[in-house]
């Protein structure tokens, strides 16, 4: 008779196409994938990352988090019989048949150098360190490109007119991949001014609660010293007391 | 065959399990089952994979020798080095400097602008990455950080609700430092101009975490690591501190007698080394999620192997309570292309229940993680009442419509975007219907033990973030690391700005302590072709590896 398996290796077994790489047996759909011309047949549930990997590459740049927050894995492709370039991150982006794919692991795009407590809130801050955002001829190419969804064009038009808050609130959820300035016609950096924007606007517009300024210098003073001195000499049997007295705050 | 026809990203089959729990919705909305009791816990937690039979055994040599670990985890530590002194010129330097950071997540990131803040200058910091600077766990961060600023709530509490979570075993002093400067970092974070939700009056807008007693999570929508890591990596950026990337550190160097003093870095590209000297050495490279212990998807990014603690082990650092492997209760399991990854706790503290395939709510939804993560394992496969998926995985629905009939309609798209975003790839709209969910790889809990200045037992060798232990004892609590990163990596900072200030040490740059590991393997009858640290996962699909051949050797 065959051993019982164990609940952790029924875990593990079940995970494994996602550990340790899948494998061609467990597979019933393929699609073909070309990666820089060259065709693939790969698994048609797996990302263009995944994909990828399944093929035989092992990334050593054009990889990061995996889980579309880092930006590292910027990828622009192609459907077979259409004229449009399409963006994506790779490990977000499932493959489809006739897919050409290249990864865009690198943006040569430059940051501008400042120092935010040096700056004042005003319009101008944007124009001064990035004057080419009055280029933008608001083609909204960059909005296109963007694999967050992201209303490109409407914050950079914003970061442009000094609305610090447009700009913060629209650029976000901005993983900084680059995509925008890599298509951008006219060279602009979206994703860098969003940043000065976002700074800004973090920095300017909202005052330190008057609570933390004061548990800041109660900690200063070292008003809790004491207690904290006491507690670090507790026994665990009197932690896990004060553990299970402890209050819970109301919802 | 055809693919399988799916309706809002579900299989028929998965839609009449979310029926049921449709119809139990309006029930639960004011129903939460009660808290375990210490003993309920303890029970449950005999399922959580640190407890379960299997998957440890005990370290045979270094100063850790008899304590007991994962495999996966030992293996490495029982490998044998990348390279030895015969294999490098170490004649000289390529690099001189006085800090060097290894790591370039929030604790590297933080360290050097800390560094620099306390008077050193730009170019005596070197900060190296094994991939971009920024790709790192602390970017994927989602639900926050805690910190006890409000009135009401203490560094006390944080203090224990930390203890309690971590079995009592956290190192005292340490934590003692991180609930006191958790709300001056909050205060950092706002100079720097980081955006942290608010309430209307200009409050910040505190959440619980599991197994705190008090709300004092500070979140930026779910992006928090994004937020709070783009503008510290913006202001390094302003200070034009030196940075390379995808230079991992194969090796650290030391001078045969105990001090580090620099490290041996690799162009992952071009395979060339180069030699780094430096007065004090701050290891801040993250974790361990890669390693999938127990077979266990992860949440972590592609780089977490557990590079930091091989290499401070090779040169004799002493680590601590890596026993402990944090799995996340709630990693995605459906569908196949985002299983592992993270779902934020902080859906479960803004109202989505854990509910069973029969739409019953089975536990308490904040729970500390492990117990929470128990919890799910046994009613999966334990009362068999979770969800199979069509890759055989299985899982319990985590029902997030709660939390808009909570918390009003649009509160999704504002508070969780990243999470939409990710399920709307899917076809997926986790504001009408659950999500699936199973525990997931999330953290190493322990790591390099260090004092309360991030400081190791070897001289030159400071550590930061995850890569240390002690701070979170056997078990970490949300909101917990996104503060240790940024803590410790200040503190780690300001101690090695003041050491290289006060100490001109002799820099020997020798490999000894490789041919002693080296001879501690073959001592302890250790016969393998392991070596580490690994730098990176392999995903390599089988057929392909099956026929690689390496013909520029």
């Amino acid at each position: 008779m065959k051993k019982k398996m164990s609940i952790m290796d029924r875990i593990a077994d079940s995970a494994k196409s996602v550990t340790t790489g899948v494998d061609a047996k467990d597979i019933e759909h393929w699609v073909t994938i070309y990666v820089m011309g060259r065709a693939y047949e790969v698994p048609a549930d797996l990302t263009i990352l995944t994909a990828m990997e399944f093929a035989g590459y092992k990334f050593v740049r054009g990889v990061g988090c995996r889980q579309g927050f880092c930006g590292a894995c910027s990828t622009v492709y192609r459907r077979k019989g259409d004229y449009k370039l399409q963006t994506g991150m790779a490990c977000q982006t499932r493959v489809e048949d006739e897919m050409y794919l290249v990864q865009i692991p690198f943006v040569p795009a430059e940051k501008a150098i400042y120092d935010i407590e040096k700056e004042n809130y005003d319009v101008n801050v944007i124009l001064k360190y990035y004057p080419d955002i009055a280029r933008c001829v608001s083609c909204n190419t960059c909005t296109k490109a963007c694999p967050q969804d992201l209303e490109v064009m409407d914050y950079v038009q914003a970061a442009l007119k000094g609305d610090f808050e447009k700009a913060a609130e629209e650029s976000f959820d901005c993983i900084q991949c680059g995509l925008c300035a890599a298509r951008c016609p006219s060279e602009l950096v979206q994703y860098h001014i969003a940043q000065l924007a976002r700074r800004m606007y973090g920095r300017y517009e909202f005052p330190e609660p008057e609570y933390l300024k004061k548990r800041v210098k109660e900690i200063n003073e070292s008003k809790f010293n004491k207690e904290m001195e006491k507690i670090m000499k507790a026994s665990k049997k009197e932690l896990e007391k004060l553990y299970a007295e402890r209050e819970r705050e109301s919802d | 065959m055809a693919e399988m026809k799916l309706i809002g990203g579900y299989p028929e089959y998965m839609r009449e399990s979310i029926k049921k729990v449709e119809q139990t919705r309006m029930k639960r909305k004011d129903y939460t089952p009660p808290a375990f009791t210490p003993e309920e816990q303890k029970e449950v937690l005999k399922l959580h994979p640190d407890f379960a039979p299997g998957g440890k055994r005990k370290l045979s040599i270094g100063p850790n020798k008899g304590d007991k670990g994962p495999a996966e985890v030992l293996d490495l530590l029982e490998a044998y080095p990348l390279i030895e002194e015969k294999d490098v010129d170490l004649s000289s330097a390529d690099y001189n400097t006085e800090i060097l950071i290894i790591g370039g997540g929030l604790a590297g990131t933080t360290a050097a602008i800390w560094a620099n803040e306390s008077g050193v200058k730009t170019k005596d910091i070197l900060l190296a990455n094994k991939l971009r600077h920024g790709d790192a766990n602390s970017i994927m961060a989602e639900g926050g950080t805690q910190a006890a600023d409000r009135p009401n709530d203490s560094l006390l509490r944080h203090y224990l609700d930390t203890m309690g979570g971590g079995h009592y075993a956290n190192k005292p002093d340490v934590l003692n430092a991180l609930v006191n400067d958790a709300p001056f970092i909050m205060q950092w974070l706002l100079k720097l101009g980081a955006i942290i939700d608010r309430e209307e009056n200009g409050d910040f807008l505190e959440k619980w975490g599991g197994g705190t007693s008090a709300k004092r999570l500070h979140s930026c929508r779910d992006y928090t690591g994004l937020e709070e890591f783009r503008v510290i990596r913006d202001e390094f950026r302003n200070r034009e501190i030196p940075c390379i990337e995808h230079y991992p550190a194969v090796e650290l160097l030391t001078d045969g007698k105990g001090r580090v003093t620099g490290a041996v870095l690799w162009n992952i590209e071009t395979g060339e080394y180069k030699i780094v000297k430096a007065k004090a050495t701050i290891l801040a490279t993250g974790g361990f999620g890669r390693l999938h212990i127990r077979g266990f998807p992860t949440t972590n990014h592609y780089g977490a192997t557990c590079d930091g603690v091989v290499l401070a082990y090779h040169a004799g650092a002493k680590l601590r309570d890596i026993d402990t492997v944090q799995y996340h209760p709630t990693g995605a399991a459906y569908p196949i292309q985002i299983v592992g990854y993270l779902l934020t706790e902080k859906l479960r503290s803004s109202g989505a229940q854990p509910v069973n395939k029969d739409g019953e709510a089975f536990v308490f939804p904040l729970e500390p993680r492990d117990v929470e993560a128990s919890s799910f394992i046994k009613e999966c496969y334990v009362k068999e009442k979770g969800i199979t998926t069509p890759t055989g995985l299985r899982g319990i629905w985590l029902d997030t419509p709660l939390i808009e009939i909570k918390n009003g309609e649009g509160y999704i798209d504002k508070a969780f975007p990243g999470m939409r975003r990710m399920y709307n790839r899917f076809d997926i709209d986790m504001r009408k219907d659950p999500v699936l969910v199973f525990p997931t790889l999330h953290y190493q809990n322990g790591g390099v033990e260090t004092d309360p200045w991030g400081k190791t037992n070897l001289d030159g060798l400071w550590v930061a973030g995850e890569v240390s232990g002690g701070v979170h004892g056997k078990n970490r609590l949300m909101g917990n690391s996104t503060l240790d990163t940024m803590v410790f990596g200040r503190r780690a900072g300001i101690s090695t700005a003041e050491y290289v200030k006060n100490n001109n040490p002799t820099l020997k740059l020798t490999l000894k302590h490789t041919k002693e590991y080296i001879k501690q393997l073959k001592d302890a009858g250790i016969k393998t072709k392991r070596r580490a640290p690994i730098l990176l996962p392999d995903y390599r699909g089988k057929a392909a590896l099956a026929r690689m051949i390496d013909v520029f050797q």
